[in-house]
């Protein structure tokens, strides 16, 4: 019986333990870290099969559109090759497609516009909770990656963008994110280059940025300059497939 | 005043009295489990509102009008955290808002000691809030079907018409902080069955299906979430108040077990043995 009781009473104090602050260093400790970043892929795979590949987010009506559509991430890569884009209308501004393809792309805004553009009325989900209403005009990304023939061993896309997110004084480190080809291929994931009807303002991604509606935003890359198909993505920058995935945030932005 | 702190503590009865198994060990495993989860879900859950402390309804965020916020602005005095609901302002300073962390005053909606992690750190409440919701859901399945199966559901936690009649009496006895004794103490009393019910096949559901709305992929899947809860931003609001639902309900159940007895009742939430006097003349 005293037994049980001081196997009780050590029990009682490893909860409490845990409940005051002992979680903050478990966050720490490599194998905690290890079992809760498993549960990304079991999020990831329960979430596509109940999304399929081809589930649409849902669209909204004009009238739900934000006032003011909350900007967020860079809001001006402000850099002195970006600034003469700017200066200059994004007219010379391309975007290459590369990788694993057989055909290499180079698209100016003039290409990219002249292809088959979808349009969609959708909710964009910040990581942080919050969700914005906007109308969103773009290339569906499916087409730009069938017109550069992936080979076989294609697995993820990876956007390259022209936001250094580095502090000043450290090398460049240019704002990147990756999609599999699921999410790539998605009839809702377009290469934006519009919102409500205007040409894309800077602080949203000007000239182009991508939209996959399935995810949250900070999947969304602005500024667009590379595209690139991939394998995987595990020797690119810090490993993660994502700036902000290097820093702790999962890759399946889903939920 | 002896024999209310000797109820309180719980001590087993110097008269006669007898052992019965109050609880099936699949209770007692998933309610230790359960209790684990809403304390990781409820810490985790307040970090990851942390990076966004206001709250919408509908189906966007009116940043303009949250219906709930929690601020901090500078003032002479030093970091003043403010906390808005509705029309109402209400200085919550060192609570709500602004409060200390390693001792300098910060802006954060929940306190440091509440949150899972303490500093602000979204990407790991998310997996630590994520890794634990696949628990409480496979849990509270489990305990569903067995419950279910095995009548306990049925029998001892749906409320029947006799409990629904009894509510006034048993409210005034409870507030009397007199619980049921002997026989009557074998099952669960209305006020208990009421609120066990809510909080398993109601408050439980609930709480899942409003935090898988919030996800992008989940509403691509299912759009009917949306429409059930009035969208996104109304999604996070009643999972906001689930979550602090769970928060009143496991304070009510500590008070309760407490009052009631504390080692019986946690003897019979372990061992599964509860002890109730008998009375050869009664």
């Amino acid at each position: 019986m005293t037994d049980r009781r001081k196997f009780l009473a050590r029990a009682g104090a490893g909860v409490a333990a845990l409940a005051l602050g002992g979680c903050t260093d478990l966050s720490q400790k490599k194998w905690v870290t290890g079992i809760l970043s498993e549960v990304e892929i079991l999020t990831r795979r329960a979430q596509r099969l109940f999304a399929g590949s081809h589930a649409l987010a849902p669209e909204y009506t004009k009238a739900d559109i934000a006032p003011v559509f909350r900007a967020n991430g860079t809001l001006d890569p402000d850099t002195p090759s970006y600034n003469a884009h700017a200066a200059n209308g994004f007219r010379d501004w391309r975007i290459t497609v590369g990788g694993a393809v057989r055909r290499p792309l180079s698209l100016s805004m003039a290409e990219l516009r002249a292809m088959p553009s979808r349009t969609q009325i959708t909710r964009h989900d910040c990581v942080e909770g919050w969700s914005c209403i906007g109308q969103w005009t773009g290339t569906p990304l499916a087409l730009v990656l069938a017109a550069a023939h992936p080979t076989e061993n294609a697995r993820y896309v990876v956007f390259t963008c022209a936001d250094n997110m580095a502090q000043p004084g450290y090398p460049a480190q240019y704002y990147y994110e990756s999609l599999d080809l699921v999410e790539a291929t998605h009839p809702q994931t377009i290469l934006a280059y519009s919102l409500n009807g205007q040409a894309l303002p800077i602080r949203y991604g000007a000239p182009v940025r991508l939209r996959a509606e399935r995810q949250l935003g900070y999947k969304m890359a602005k500024y667009i300059q590379r595209i690139e198909l991939v394998p995987g993505f595990g020797a690119i920058a810090g490993g993660k497939g994502g700036y902000w995935e290097d820093q702790g945030y999962t890759w399946y932005a889903g939920i | 005043m002896k024999a209310l702190l000797r109820r309180a503590l719980g001590l087993t009865p110097e008269g006669p009295h007898v052992l019965f198994r109050r609880h099936a060990l699949v209770v007692r495993l998933s309610h230790w489990l359960n209790a684990l989860c809403l304390l990781v879900l409820f810490m985790s859950g307040l970090q990851i509102f942390n990076a966004h402390p206001a709250l919408y309804w509908g189906i966007s965020s009116d940043f303009a009008h949250p219906i709930l916020s929690m601020t901090a602005e500078d003032t002479d005095a030093g970091l003043k955290g403010t906390t808005q609901i509705g029309p109402w302002h209400f200085d919550t300073t060192g609570w709500l808002g602004a409060s200390d962390v390693e001792g300098y005053p910060t802006a954060r909606g929940f306190p440091d000691w509440i949150t899972l992690p303490g500093p602000q750190w979204l990407a790991m409440g998310r997996q630590w809030h994520f890794a634990f919701a696949w628990l409480f859901v496979i849990n509270g399945i489990a305990f569903w079907t067995w419950a279910i199966r095995r009548g306990h559901a049925g029998k001892d936690l749906l409320p029947t018409r006799q409990d629904i009649a009894r509510l006034p009496h048993e409210i005034g006895e409870h507030l009397r902080l007199r619980f049921p004794k002997g026989e009557a103490a074998r099952r669960y009393n209305s006020l208990q069955k009421l609120a066990y019910f809510f909080v398993i096949f109601i408050l439980g559901p609930l709480v899942v299906l409003t935090g898988l709305t919030m996800s992008p992929t989940m509403d691509s899947a299912f759009p009917a979430l949306l429409w059930i809860f009035g969208g996104r931003q109304s999604a996070r609001t009643i999972h906001f108040i689930c979550a602090f639902s769970f928060f009143g309900f496991f304070i009510v159940h500590i008070v309760m077990v407490v009052l009631s007895g504390t080692w019986n009742n946690l003897r019979s939430m372990i061992t599964g043995k509860y002890a109730i006097e008998v009375r050869e003349h009664d």
